[in-house]
Order: structure tokens, then C-alpha cells, then sequence
């Protein structure tokens, strides 16, 4: 535990070093799986496609990702860039499928109503399909936080800090606190990220909470009927 | 006025919905489609909003043809209500009612006010203005979806199956709020039912169709029950199997009609009641 003490600034600096690098590829997967998501749910053809593609990016080893990205992107081999990059790309791999879920969860009746009272298709999109895909977007992003927090460790292997440091170093050093720091840090991280992002939805998301109250409020009443 | 001309519409697999349809639907008054399903009656309601496109013929709302029109612009003169309500489940009651008014551009303040009124039309308490879809009963839903479909003051109303979904009961109660409603506003009402009585209830105008859209008879409630035009009618509206036939009894010295399971439907009395 001293130990902790004693280096309480490096491993805050690690753990800001870890959130800077976890929120840009969560920020850019969610804004481009989105539209991905939806191709994908509109247009039957397109859907095997970028689902099956989006499956398979999720299968290329992260280590080697990162080794391949700096020849692709022009960037150095110690650029955080690849890591942002490569972040992305497992971001989209799992978020694509649950962005077509979220629209196919959209009841057709509902989006023929929005269409028959006179919603542009644009228009449909953001005031209706969008809103309501939300339950759904928000728990593929669960996963995705959960998953680009965890995996931005990796990077610390080819040079680009991140708690990852604490893993390697403890290895090497054959010392458990700092491993066990290292995963504790990380787990704080992303269960932060985790109740941030619930608590977006409900913040943007109103009638989800309200629908949930409704259901208490009806299944009380019938416990008191019952009663 | 809504006229259909030789319409005719064939869906990508095939399947020929309408055939051959010509009607004159005249303005200011409730006029039915009525029919089993898969008779194309809701395919020719939501041709007049171009939900559906027809594959052969016109139609006309007043002079213009909608082909011509821009549906979106359509859609939002036109009220629309369905079954189920089709409410938006994450609006509000008032943002639901005040939806199409402020795609068009109406203020957001003046919608909900309207809005607001809108809800004592259709009979609904303004403390619901603020709950969810979710938190209404259906007939309350359903109320609301009539409030909106009102909201945009439209000369013509589509209702689809409207009071389906709910119980005879409330289907009963939100069938006279539109009566009385109707009987104020006076618009182009199209409505589709499957139900001979409602259709026989709320329309001034019976149109009965076949598979295809076919016509078999149109025309008064009156006119429909006294004259039926063939037998397919006649079984439709239950005037062969005496489902409608009344006998006179005479009960306690008083001259009364007794429907086919005995209960008493009226009084006879000698005099003819005033139309006034």
C-alpha cells in the first residue's frame, strides 16, 4: 500500500493519460456506427455485408494492429494516434451490429405514424428512429466503454503509456501491488464511464425512466388489488 | 372533395390491392370504407395521404391532383389516425398533439396552447397533458390520437381502424365523442372499420367493398339495410340471417319491437316522430 502512496502521482497521471485516450475512439465509434448501424437496418443487402465485416475487425489482434497502423496512417510507431485508430475500429466492430439492432427495434407502426403525419425521411430519422433506437445504443456502448477501457492497456506494450505501464512494469518487477493497482485503476475507470453513460440516457432518454416508473406503479396497484 | 378515378394499385410481389376503384368522396361528411380484410380498404385510405402510390388511375383532393403534390406537404394538411394510436411513445401527450403544428412551423408556445384546447375537444383532462403514451389507458391513447390528427385543423381526416384496439365499451364512448365532435368540426372524414355497425353508425355515407377494392354497394345506412344490392351484402349487414329482423309484440297493451334474442329493442307509437 506505501507503494501506492509513494507513486500516487504517477499512477493519477497514468490514469488521466488512460481516460484521454479512452474517449476520442468511444466518441468516434459511437458517431460512426451510428449511420453504419442504420445503412445496415435499412437496406437488407448491406446488412449481412457490414455486419459480417464488422465481426471480422474485431478478430485482428490488437498487437499487431498496432504495429501495422503508423505503415498505413503515416504516423510513428509511439504516435497514441494508432491507439485512437485502433480503438475505433474494435469500437465500430461491436457497435455497428447493436446500431442496427436500436433502429430494428423501432416499432414499424410507430415510424409509419411519424411518416403519415407528415415527418420528412431526415426528419423521421432525428425526431423519431434515432430517440428511440436509444436503449438500445446506449447498451452497445456499455460494452464498447467496457471494452476500449480495458483494451487501451495493450498500447503500453508498443510504447504509448496508459495504466498498461503498471502491468508491464509489475511483470517485469515481479511486484503484485502495482499489477494490482494497475487493475483496480482500470476497473474505477470504466465503471465511472459505465454510470456516465447510463446516466446520459436517462438524462436525454426521459420516457424510458417514466415508462419504468409506470410499470412499478402499475404492478403496485395490482399487488394492492391483489391484497 | 376527394375523387378516385380508375384507380388501380399492384404491390411489388404482385398482389393486386385495388382494382379498377372510382369514387367521389364528398366534402364535409364521414363516408366508411367498410369490409373484410384484405379488401384494400386501408391501402385506398392511405393513397390519399400518398402512403401508398397507385400503380394506374388519379386522384384528385379538389382540383389538384396528388400526384403532383409533394408528400410531405400532403401529409401535413391531411389528419391521420390508427389503430393503436401510433402516438410517438417518447413524447409527451401535449408534444404528440402539438407534433405536425410545429413541423409547420407553428411556435412552440402557441402549439401547446392549442394543443391544450385540443385535449378538452376529444374530452381528455389537461393533467395528462404531461404523462407518456405509456401511462394512458388505450381509449385515453386513443383520444390523443384523435387530438392529433385534429391538430393541424385539417379539411380531411383519415381514420384507420381507429377504435379497433380498444373495448366495446370504450369503443362505444369514443364512437359518440366523434359523432359529437363531427357534428362541430363538420370535415372530410375517411374512415376504415371492419365493423359493420360502427360503419352504419358514424357513416353518412356506407361504402361496402369486395377483395380488390371493388365497390359492391355504396351508399346511406338506410338505403344500405332497406335495398341490400346482393346477397353478399345482405349476409354482410345481417339482413339474411334476421340478426336486424324486429317483431312486434304487444307487452302490458303497448305495442313493442323485439330483436331475434327477445330483448325489447323499442316502443311503437302510432304517431311518426319529428324530424326536426
Amino acid at each position: 500500500m506505501s507503494w501506492v502512496f509513494a507513486n500516487v502521482e504517477q499512477i493519477w497521471e497514468l490514469t488521466l493519460t488512460h481516460i484521454g485516450l479512452s474517449i476520442p475512439p468511444i466518441v468516434l465509434g459511437f458517431l460512426l456506427s451510428v449511420p453504419l448501424g442504420w445503412v445496415a437496418h435499412r437496406y437488407a443487402v448491406s446488412r449481412s455485408i457490414l455486419l459480417t465485416v464488422s465481426g471480422l475487425l474485431y478478430t485482428i489482434p490488437s498487437l499487431s494492429l498496432f504495429l501495422v497502423l503508423p505503415a498505413i496512417l503515416g504516423t510513428t510507431q509511439l504516435d497514441p494516434v494508432n491507439v485512437i485508430v485502433a480503438m475505433t475500429i474494435y469500437a465500430i466492430a461491436l457497435m455497428v451490429r447493436s446500431a442496427a439492432d436500436g433502429f430494428g427495434s423501432v416499432e414499424p407502426s410507430v415510424r409509419q405514424s411519424a411518416t403519415a403525419i407528415g415527418y420528412s425521411e431526415w426528419g423521421r430519422f432525428w425526431a423519431v428512429e434515432l430517440p428511440l433506437a436509444g436503449p438500445v445504443l446506449v447498451a452497445g456502448m456499455r460494452v464498447v466503454s467496457a471494452s476500449t477501457v480495458s483494451l487501451i492497456s495493450v498500447g503500453s506494450l508498443i510504447g504509448v503509456s496508459s495504466l498498461g505501464y503498471l502491468f508491464i512494469d509489475g511483470l517485469n518487477r515481479q511486484f503484485t501491488v502495482e499489477i494490482l493497482t494497475g487493475i483496480v485503476a482500470t476497473i474505477i475507470i470504466a465503471v465511472i464511464f459505465d454510470l456516465a453513460l447510463v446516466g446520459l440516457g436517462r438524462l436525454l432518454m426521459p420516457w424510458t425512466r417514466s415508462s419504468a416508473k409506470a410499470q412499478r406503479r402499475r404492478a403496485a396497484a395490482r399487488v394492492e388489488v391483489a391484497a | 372533395m376527394i375523387q378516385f378515378d380508375h384507380v388501380s394499385k399492384t404491390f411489388p410481389d404482385g398482389t393486386r390491392a385495388v382494382d379498377d376503384f372510382s369514387l367521389t368522396i364528398p366534402s364535409r361528411q364521414t363516408t366508411v370504407f367498410v369490409g373484410s380484410s384484405g379488401c384494400g380498404k386501408t391501402t385506398i385510405l392511405r393513397m390519399i395521404n400518398r402512403m401508398v402510390d397507385p400503380t394506374g388511375g388519379s386522384i384528385h383532393i379538389d382540383d389538384d391532383d396528388i400526384a403532383t403534390l409533394n408528400p410531405v406537404t400532403l401529409r401535413r394538411r391531411i389528419g391521420y389516425v390508427m389503430q393503436n394510436s401510433g402516438l410517438l411513445p417518447h413524447r409527451t401527450v401535449i408534444d404528440n398533439v402539438a407534433t405536425v403544428p410545429m413541423l409547420t412551423g407553428v411556435k412552440k408556445s402557441a402549439a401547446h396552447a392549442a394543443a391544450l384546447d385540443l385535449l378538452d375537444t376529444v374530452g381528455l383532462d389537461r393533467a395528462l397533458a404531461d404523462r407518456y403514451p405509456a401511462q394512458l389507458s388505450g381509449g385515453q391513447q386513443q383520444r390523443v390520437g384523435v387530438a392529433r390528427g385534429l391538430a393541424i385543423d385539417p379539411n380531411i381526416l383519415l381514420m384507420d381502424e381507429p377504435f379497433g384496439a380498444v373495448d366495446p365499451i370504450v369503443r362505444r364512448e369514443l364512437q359518440q365523442e366523434l359523432l359529437r365532435i363531427q357534428s362541430k368540426l363538420a370535415k372530410t372524414i375517411v374512415f376504415v372499420t371492419h365493423d359493420i355497425d360502427e360503419a352504419f353508425l358514424l357513416g353518412d355515407n356506407v361504402v361496402i367493398l369486395r377483395p380488390g377494392g371493388h365497390i359492391v354497394q355504396a351508399g346511406s345506412a338506410d338505403e344500405i339495410i332497406s335495398a341490400p344490392a346482393d346477397d353478399f351484402v345482405a349476409d354482410f349487414v345481417g339482413a339474411n340471417d334476421g340478426k336486424r329482423d324486429l317483431t312486434v309484440r304487444e307487452r302490458n297493451g303497448r305495442r313493442v319491437a323485439v330483436d331475434p334474442s327477445g330483448r325489447i329493442a323499442g316502443v311503437l307509437r302510432a304517431e311518426q316522430p319529428s324530424d326536426a
